[in-house]
């Protein structure tokens, strides 16, 4: 155990307004997709704001920037849920019907002490490390990730190998 | 060894027989059960394996007979698995991943994923028409798992399901996995578009070590939304 929880956050801009036609199959979606990942072995908890599904009527950064953000025991549990789940690869296949491309990182991946729940303005700023900085052991992506801090102080954090 | 060395290898009939039978598994494989399958004496099958097991392209792990323990309860089991490792022979050389990846990153930052899932739709297709043309009167199912076969994935039976072993896009689909996988439907959709076979299709249905694509049953996919 290493005593770290891993946290994510993603942004995205979305095409058009929630309630449209076009975004009706994305917030149709959201729930179902929810209820998978809190069942997903390694799920710790997610943001949800109580007004809409998830957190989607969360709009900390303009009215079209749409956040999520959750916490899981390990990067590969994330990685398994985000990536190797079928209904949710499906909605991350289809993401362009609903947002816009973004030129900027859009996921940030950082590590937290067990029982600690980031809140947004926590999460935003390490989205603005990385796109400032590039991945660290601070803020990282699934593409150029960072191990758990160790125990021992002082140690520079160890780069993880690449994922095959 | 260096790449050649390791690829031919495989460049012998009775070897190449064991190591096709071996990647095809699911499960790691007795000597016996891989002579068995290539045609051969267990003590020739050995020496192939080990060949195999040298040159990197099998692992080898070991396992007890079932319900022994302890001192005096036989030697384990070798078994072998085809080795997750990569091998690559270009002559001359190329290195299309390389552009594939900066490919891939390029669609990624500008959304361009739409436009690649119509190209690989439309080729998938070509493809499926050609098989389609080759052989009209074969049966969907075979039609189907000969042309997955002839592009690398390695399709089995599990079930009414279709699934495929390798993803032939592996390293680059674990670098952009909704990127690839995305393109890999569209390719395995319009395969089945262009060889008409209106029965089966294909979704995204991932389990560990398999491509994310299962092609199963028309009326058996319930949409995510």
């Amino acid at each position: 155990m290493t005593g770290y929880h891993l946290a994510q956050l993603n942004v995205g801009l979305v095409r058009a307004p929630t309630d449209s036609p076009e975004l009706a199959d994305f917030m149709a979606g959201i729930d179902p997709v929810n209820a998978i990942a809190d069942a997903e072995p390694g799920f710790v908890w997610r943001l949800q704001d109580g007004d809409g599904p998830g957190a989607t009527a969360l709009r900390p950064r303009g009215p079209d920037l749409m956040i999520n953000m959750s916490v899981w025991e390990s990067l590969e549990a994330l990685r398994d849920f985000v990536y190797r789940n079928g209904p949710h690869l499906d909605f991350m296949r289809r993401r362009r019907d609903w947002f816009h491309r973004m030129a900027e990182e859009y996921l940030v991946l950082w590590w937290v002490p067990m029982g600690h729940l980031p809140d947004v303005d926590e999460g935003l700023s390490r989205l603005d490390l990385l796109r400032s900085n590039g991945p660290s052991p601070l803020a990282f992506t699934f593409r150029d990730p960072y191990a758990a801090p160790t125990p021992a102080p002082g140690r520079p954090q160890q780069r993880l190998l690449q994922h095959r | 060894m260096n790449e050649i060395s390791v690829v031919a290898v495989l460049n012998d009939p009775v070897r190449r027989r064991l190591y096709d039978y071996i990647a095809s598994q699911p499960h790691g494989v007795s000597r016996s059960e891989a002579a068995a399958a290539a045609g051969i004496q267990r003590t020739l099958a050995a020496f192939h394996l080990d060949r195999l097991a040298e040159a990197g392209l099998v692992d080898v792990t070991f396992r007890r007979p079932a319900g022994q323990a302890g001192p005096g309860a036989g030697r384990p089991a070798k078994l072998y698995r085809r080795a997750a490792t990569e091998h690559q022979v270009s002559v001359p050389p190329r290195d299309y991943r390389a552009a594939a990846e900066l490919l891939a990153e390029v669609v990624d930052i500008t959304g361009a994923e739409p436009e690649l899932q119509r190209s690989a739709r439309s080729r998938g297709a070509a493809a499926g028409r050609a098989a389609r043309w080759e052989a009209p009167a074969q049966p969907p199912d075979d039609l189907v798992a000969g042309a997955l076969t002839a592009q690398g994935y390695q399709p089995y039976r599990d079930g009414a399901d279709i699934r495929l072993r390798n993803c032939p896009f592996h390293v680059l689909a674990s670098r952009y996995p909704p990127l690839i996988c995305g393109m890999n439907l569209a390719l395995l959709e319009g395969l089945l578009e262009g060889a008409a076979v209106t029965a089966l299709e294909a979704t995204l249905d991932p389990r560990p070590g398999d491509c994310c694509v299962v092609v199963r049953a028309a009326d058996s996919v319930s949409k995510t939304n």
